[in-house]
């Protein structure tokens, strides 16, 4: 018996059982009306007193090849929504659809089928990585569990993986510790790659690096898309970050999508008053440049009780008097820009 | 005397100056070298930042000023010269009253540098009471008066706060209240808003930035940020592998990077919303501090280094007035 479980297994998607392949730039992930809900107080056997609304209705899509960018501050929902993409987190309601299979109906075999198309790649590359396994051990780990090689072709498959992230061969039997924080995470895009996944939810991969490091894992990651036709749902509270790896970017206020647009357009012509008040706050490495910022008061208030309409409300400058009364919609304008503010409303088609 | 009232000092003096800092780790596989011959001043009413990535020596630096590096670290030579007098030859009885009332600083996480067990107010006014002798009721006006100076909102309800009661915004405004209580007059600032949210960190820069001004504090701000330094601060100093490599005014550095290892910096962090496909990286990683090149320590991964690079180790020149850079090859 060959100790390759099929010549194509790895890196086509062809192989893959679960859903079909999809052209370039066709929808590959579809996601309607997501919520994920957490009710919190009351205790063991008490009953909840309160919910928090973590995400809270977001439709969104990633297409192949592309990275749909997330950016939001802490307790946006940010995180919530990839894992709930993954299942990681099962959702409360809504809708994933991945190649057009629902996602949320697999179970058993299925959905196990299902991790091989889609993988993760965790911010903190020191907690991720199991100290006591070995780099060989880690990134072969998911060859293994779907079958995919064994014996000299899976060593050969974890050498390869690693030449590809930019490590050497040489690092197979070595230890977690004994490498950088940059080196750690290449260990754990090894890892989402060695499974030939189509699509990467990539959770605030670079925020634990050092600019010159995070230059580097940006740069692998963008090889890694034009080789392979990944897909990337890339989160970040970072939008210097989100602007050089996203072909669209998503903002998110409250567990919703406040605003998204193409890269080009949603840095140039930023409409929503909060993407306004995130993009102004970004510090300029232009002393002669003094931007005029928009100041926010306050801190974002909590998901538990969100503000009634608009959940930006209470800190926006252009607050009107049915922003306090009736939530925006998403509603999408030219130039594919879709805005949630009844003052400032997408471009007109 | 009122917190907000601006102090009389000479704003050409130097307030701090710090000479030749080596500030040293006995590890069991050698020596680190943290912090390997560091000079810079802070003037009244001005903002030093230093910048850098992680290992670099910065917060070892800040440590060093205030005599807080604890074993196996160690400050091994040097002079800090606060109004002219060497801390480092004062005993630690009376360096404790320099503290907190001659310079204060402002730590990164305020989760872990406020105590959890009591309430804001009475943690600030512990740290005015070490200092001043005022009544009860006099430090809770004083503690009020620094809550309302970082304006934090209902500054009377968030004195009775427990740490753990406000967000991250406001625990680190209470941090600021309580290093600014006893009027230092110098400020250390290190990564105060690395662990905030962008439109938070923006209130907080803004606010530190206000306070200078108006109490007339010198600042050391310490970041890894080079667009923090762009904009708060006056001068710069950058650091790698315990080594200041490059000092100036912003406005210098900013526009006439010299040395290369600055040059990389500004290309790695790009531009907001630019539309390069790729970013320029620099290879490699930080050395180690106990295997460190020999000669510059930044050649292996300097895009401009020659082999006279690996003989020579570059100290800081000034090559343009008021500007300087340690390498050869500038």
């Amino acid at each position: 018996m060959s100790d390759v479980v099929s010549p194509n297994a790895l890196g086509s998607a062809a192989s893959h059982v679960v859903a079909p392949p999809v052209p370039a730039g066709a929808p590959l992930v579809e996601v309607r009306g997501l919520r994920k809900e957490y009710p919190i107080g009351g205790g063991f056997l008490g009953r909840a007193r309160a919910t928090v609304h973590a995400v809270a209705g977001v439709d969104l899509t990633v297409r192949t090849g592309e990275t749909l960018g997330i950016v939001g501050e802490s307790g946006s929902g940010k995180s919530t929504l990839g894992r709930c993409i993954l299942r990681l987190t099962e959702p409360t309601a809504g809708s994933v659809s991945f190649g057009g299979r629902d996602v949320l109906a697999l179970s058993g075999r299925d959905l196990r089928a299902m991790r091989r198309d889609m993988q993760i790649v965790f911010q903190d590359p020191y907690a991720s990585l199991n100290p006591r396994m070995r780099i060989g051990a880690i990134v072969a780990e998911g060859i293994e569990i779907h079958g995919l090689a064994r014996g000299a072709a899976k060593r050969a498959r974890v050498h390869e993986l690693l030449e590809k992230v930019g490590l050497s061969p040489e690092h197979y039997d070595r230890y977690p510790h004994e490498f950088s924080g940059g080196q750690r995470q290449r260990v754990g895009i090894a890892r989402a790659l060695a499974v030939g996944p189509r699509f990467i939810v990539a959770d605030e991969p670079v925020s634990a690096l050092d600019v010159s490091i995070q230059a580097q894992v940006l740069n692998l990651l963008r090889r890694l898309q034009d080789e392979m036709r990944l897909a990337y749902l890339f989160i970040s509270h970072d939008l210097r970050v989100v602007a050089h790896v996203s072909h669209r970017v998503a903002v998110m206020y409250l567990g919703k999508i406040v605003e998204q647009a193409p890269v080009a357009e949603l840095y140039r012509n930023p409409r929503h008053p909060y993407t306004r008040a995130l993009l102004s706050a970004v510090p300029v490495p232009d002393p002669r440049r003094r931007p005029d910022r928009i100041r926010l008061g306050g801190d974002v208030p909590s998901p538990v009780n969100p503000p009634t309409g608009c959940t930006f409300h209470p800190r926006c400058p252009y607050v009107e008097d049915r922003c306090r009364r009736d939530v925006p919609p998403l509603i999408e304008g030219a130039d594919e820009h879709a805005v949630a503010c009844h003052v400032f409303p997408a471009p007109p088609r | 005397m009122t917190l907000a009232a601006p102090r009389a000092l000479d704003p050409a003096m130097p307030l701090l100056a710090v000479r030749e800092l080596h500030t040293h780790f006995e590890t069991a596989e050698g020596v680190a070298r943290a912090v390997d011959g560091v000079s810079f001043t802070l003037r009244p009413g001005r903002t030093l930042g230093l910048v850098g990535e992680s290992g670099c020596g910065k917060s070892v630096t800040a440590l060093s000023i205030l005599r807080l590096v604890s074993p196996p670290g160690r400050i091994v030579s040097g002079a800090i010269l606060y109004k002219g007098q060497d801390l480092l030859g004062l005993s630690e009885r009376s360096m404790r009253h320099v503290r907190g009332k001659e310079i204060a600083m402002v730590f990164q996480e305020p989760m872990t540098s406020l105590n959890p067990v009591f309430t804001i107010g009475s943690q600030i006014g512990e740290a005015v009471r070490l200092h001043q002798r005022l009544g009860r009721a006099a430090t809770r006006a004083r503690v009020i008066e620094a809550l309302r100076l970082v304006e934090m909102p209902e500054p009377e309800r968030r004195a009775r706060s427990y740490p753990h009661e406000l967000s991250g915004g406001m625990r680190q405004r209470a941090m600021i209240a309580m290093a600014l209580a006893c009027e230092p007059n110098v400020l250390i600032a290190d990564e105060p808003t690395t662990a905030l949210d962008v439109t938070i960190q923006a209130q907080i820069l803004e606010l530190l930035r206000g306070l200078r001004e108006r109490l007339g504090m010198a600042m050391l701000l310490i970041t890894h940020d080079l667009g923090i330094i762009a904009e708060h601060a006056d001068d710069v100093a950058v650091m790698y592998a315990g080594r200041i490599v490059e000092y100036g005014s912003v406005l210098d550095v900013f526009e006439r990077p010299l040395h290369p290892y600055t040059i990389a910096l500004m290309e790695a962090v790009g531009r907001l919303g630019g539309d390069e496909r790729y970013l320029e990286a620099l290879p490699g990683t930080v050395p180690s501090l106990l295997r460190l090149p020999s000669g510059c320590r930044f050649r292996d991964r300097c895009p401009c280094a020659i082999d006279e690079c690996a003989k020579v180790d570059p100290v800081l020149e000034e090559k343009a007035p008021g500007h300087t850079a340690a390498c050869i090859r500038v």
